[in-house]
């Protein structure tokens, strides 16, 4: 493996850790939250009880949360500082903004949550809760700011002189669709995971016969907190997938293993692709597979009819009009041209510059302009190092689209039991359901992240950079080094994180325990 | 010309944040006194003590690394993807700290509480010694050269390479070691100071902690004084007008002595170097001598964070490379240079207005959770505690 490959997968490796802890943070310090409120409100010990535990489950989430995040931002710098300075004009704003509004405003009052019980007055410690809460959706928010700019870079303009690109538009970084709905599907999947934790940990609980009425109070609050999340999830990824076929249909291609795409295409809802196919041969793409007519045109553009391109469409340049008819337009190839001729201009601006030639200037740059959208490209030797893992980027879709249905029911399932047949909650078949399904949140989750993130490879800035080019001056040994470092720490912490949590759930609402 | 002052405005914010993470770091400080501290009770108290703070010094590094990404960003591509062995040094020490505190006393957590422990040792030499050698680097250089035109290279883009021992040579360098040991006693002095403030106990912790004070105190100031010699005396680059194209980043002078000249034509460089240093030198007095005195922490805190500001300003002000290049100066980094432009600079100085509130909710939560000192009967009860 090259040195790209090894800080692919460090990076990788990193941010899966991360967001094991990230949604649960996201979530559960809004349950926690809505758990003091009725707590302020009514002032009863026994939701003080169940406000403290869900808290501490928190507390131990949100340490191992903290550890693996750090990284995350370093790296940016330490693997891949091409990249950071080539758009750290406009992608390192984000990241200060995140750091200046968001981590601040967690790390102060996150010590009030836990220690300010008898330091501060309730209405106060209610306030630093729900602060914290703030705290974490904005940091997701920034932080998937920056992420949404690399998947649609817009707001800027590449300034040859400086050899870089520039921030032109903070609102269009900021408010971009892209981000928009990157922001309300991941944030309350967030919500999503914990609702359905807290249904699971208070079923472990039930089945143990402990703690029966703080476990069924804590079950309608994860209810209708999962059941809202899991509704403003769906809406933002029916948006996010409107946004990756526009702006990313290469992905969109490879998330359904379609190499001959067509009008009314329809949307495979469960398959097993062929390995032996690819780009260039003409094998059939999937050995099995379960189709909805029509589906993925209208989950592409809202339109039954709409053509959708396929990998080989993309990297032929051939598009269909609603009549079948073909239409030709840009294909990879031509793409590759144009963008070894903006790197060449920007070899002329150079020399031009270095030399003072102005009208040498103004024409390279002119055809830089001209060019520039298919900047990326000139790094590619060949189409098909555009077409990202196929198979990986196709099952994690199908597995996030299946247990995201299968959620979906559950939690309505839930909240409907919670409140019209509480007795069915004592039902061990349920409670086992609802453990079980905190495994498929998870795995949801982080299939996810992974569809969009391995679909849009080999893109760290989509069509501008690839992460070919992004790279450090380091070598692989000392990539394999950190990797290996890496690995072995976050699997540590993560089976301590795990055994406390077990522990801490198996004590119930009751205080804790501490080891002398 | 607003593009000058704005880049001067972003140095002063990093300034600022680079003062209050080495103030912070009497976190870390404290933590390589743990080990030594074997009544339990009382190890107790300093764990908890500093454990209400970690997450500020922590919040802080990554803030100003932040910060340095959004408004230096040739700096954050040229020091962390070149000095990669130090950075990652660094990182991994406070991935292991982060966890310690939350974890070492609860049950399940696999590997004891000693292990944590360890952690928080490591995290607390490992941190403070290497964040100061990266700091000195801006004084006494680095191996790295940078070139743009690089981009267009396929087989190999990297603009900013960096001496193939990546990092290792910065921390085996003397000059850069003298400054992290200094560091590390200024953390612990910091600490002690601290924990005479924080924690109210009966036995003779507080005796221990003036003794610490002292012992720490005189460590510091041979290895500052070794560090204020090594500075005034050294040369350095200074950018001069002539510098033209991509590849020239800008034209450089070399210049012995730079640091003390820019003392000498920063005034308030100079006078917030001396007061700091004399508040620091106060602090360590009345922290040891005056048995009443719990007022240290701020005095030192306070001169530390003028002393590092003035430290920032004349490696960064007065076209000074605070990034000198030891392989090819002219490769060497200046605010001007490696500066975000003047959009996302001016965007983030309205962002900047936010630090406001932030310092206030900050010292209000300060106030209201160290009104009362920490005493053994809180440690005892019950609560949440590390």
């Amino acid at each position: 493996m090259s040195v790209v490959d090894w800080s692919r997968a460090q990076f990788a490796l990193t941010a899966m850790y991360h967001w094991l802890f990230v949604p649960l943070t996201l979530g559960l310090s809004v349950i926690v939250g809505i758990m003091e409120t009725i707590y302020y409100r009514t002032r009863s010990s026994e939701w003080l009880k169940i406000t403290k535990f869900w808290m501490s489950l928190f507390g131990i989430n949100f340490a191992i949360g903290v550890a693996t995040g750090i990284i995350l931002e370093f790296e940016f710098g330490t693997n891949w500082s091409n990249y950071s300075w080539f758009v750290g004009d406009i992608f390192g704003a984000p990241l200060a903004i995140e750091g200046i509004l968001a981590f601040f405003m967690e790390a102060t009052f996150i010590a009030v949550m836990f220690f300010g019980w008898q330091k501060v007055s309730p209405r106060f410690h209610l306030a630093s809760t729900w602060l914290t809460a703030l705290g974490a959706s904005i940091s997701a928010i920034w932080i998937l700011v920056a992420n949404a700019w690399m998947q649609y870079p817009a707001g800027m303009e590449f300034d040859p002189a400086q050899m870089r690109n520039v921030m032109v538009s903070f609102t269009d970084v900021a408010l971009s669709p892209v981000a928009i709905h990157k922001i309300i599907h991941t944030v309350w999947s967030g919500w999503t995971l914990s609702g359905v934790f807290v249904i699971g940990v208070s079923c472990w609980l039930l089945m143990r016969n402990r703690h029966r009425d703080e476990a069924i109070k804590s079950i309608k609050i994860g209810a209708w907190v999962g059941v809202v999340g899991m509704l403003v999830t769906l809406w933002g990824g029916d948006s996010s997938a409107v946004d990756v076929a526009r702006y990313q249909p290469m992905k969109l291609a490879a998330m359904e293993g379609l190499y001959e795409g067509s009008c009314g295409q329809e949307i495979v809802a469960f398959g097993i692709l062929n390995p032996e196919k690819t780009v260039t041969n003409d094998a059939d793409p999937y050995l099995f597979k379960i189709a909805l007519p029509k589906g993925l045109s209208f989950l592409a553009n809202h339109d039954f009819d709409s053509f959708v391109p396929g990998i080989n469409d993309l990297i032929d340049g051939v598009e269909k009009t609603p009549g079948g008819e073909t239409v030709k337009v840009v294909s990879y190839a031509e793409r590759m041209e144009r963008g070894k001729l903006s790197h060449e201009a920007l070899r002329r601006f150079d020399a031009a510059y270095t030399t003072g030639d102005e009208a040498g200037m103004e024409s390279a740059a002119a055809e830089i302009k001209a060019n520039y959208a298919d900047f990326g490209y000139g790094y590619l030797n060949s189409a098909e190092e555009a077409v990202p893992p196929v198979a990986i980027t196709f099952y994690s879709f199908h597995i996030m689209v299946l247990t995201g249905g299968y959620l979906l029911l559950f939690l309505l399932f839930a909240l409907w039991a919670v409140y019209r047949r509480e007795t069915l909650f004592s039902k061990s078949w349920l409670q086992w359901v609802a453990i079980l399904s905190i495994a498929v949140v998870w795995i949801c989750s982080e299939a996810g992240w992974i569809t969009a993130e391995v679909g849009r490879q080999p893109w760290i800035i989509q069509d501008i950079m690839p992460a070919s080019a992004a790279i450090s001056d380091i070598t692989v040994s000392s990539v394999v080094t950190t990797f290996w470092m890496f690995a072995v720490v976050f699997t540590g912490l993560l089976a301590a994180e795990m055994c406390i949590m077990v522990k801490r759930i198996r004590q119930g609402f009751d205080t804790p325990a501490v080891k002398k | 010309m607003q593009l000058q002052y704005l880049q001067a405005y972003w140095w002063l914010l990093i300034s600022v944040l680079g003062a209050v993470l080495v103030f912070m770091l009497f976190v870390q400080g404290g933590q390589t006194m743990l080990l030594s501290q074997k009544d339990s009770l009382r190890r107790s108290l300093m764990i908890n003590s500093l454990g209400r703070k970690w997450e500020l010094t922590f919040t802080t590094l990554v803030v100003f690394g932040g910060a340095f990404f959004a408004s230096f960003p040739l700096f954050y591509s040229t020091s962390f993807g070149g000095a990669y062995v130090l950075w990652m040094l660094i990182l991994f020490s406070f991935v292991i700290q982060a966890v310690s505190y939350e974890y070492r006393r609860k049950p399940g957590n696999l590997y004891g509480s000693s292990t944590y422990d360890v952690f928080l040792f490591v995290n607390g030499c490992v941190g403070t010694i290497l964040l100061g050698v990266a700091v000195a680097m801006m004084f006494f250089g680095a191996e790295f050269t940078v070139n743009k035109v690089n981009i267009l290279d396929s087989a190999s883009p990297v603009i900013s390479r960096w001496s193939p021992t990546r990092g290792l040579e910065a921390i085996v360098c003397w000059k850069n070691l003298v400054l992290g040991l200094a560091v590390l006693f200024l953390a612990r002095t910091q600490a002690s100071l601290y924990f005479l403030n924080n924690i109210s106990e009966d036995g003779s912790l507080s005796d221990k902690n003036r003794k610490s004070v002292l012992v720490n105190g005189v460590i510091f100031v041979v290895f500052f004084l070794i560090f204020v010699a090594l500075l005034l005396t050294a040369g350095g680059y200074r950018a001069v007008e002539g510098g033209k194209g991509a590849l020239a980043l800008n034209t450089f002078v070399y210049e012995p002595n730079i640091y003390l000249h820019n003392y000498l034509n920063m005034w308030w460089a100079a006078a917030a170097f001396l007061i700091g240093t004399l508040m620091v030198v106060y602090a360590i007095i009345i922290g040891a001598f005056r048995k009443r005195n719990i007022s240290g922490i701020w005095w030192s805190g306070i001169g530390t964070a003028l002393v590092v500001l003035s430290l920032f300003w004349v490696a960064g002000y007065g076209n000074t490379a605070y990034y000198p290049s030891l392989l090819d100066y002219q490769s060497s980094l200046t605010i001007a240079n490696s500066s975000s432009t003047l959009f996302t600079l001016k965007t983030m100085t309205w962002v900047s207005i936010l630090i406001v509130p932030v310092i206030a909710y900050i010292v209000c939560v300060w106030y209201k959770m160290d009104r009362a000192p920490l005493t053994p009967t809180e440690i005892e009860g019950p609560g949440h505690k590390y």
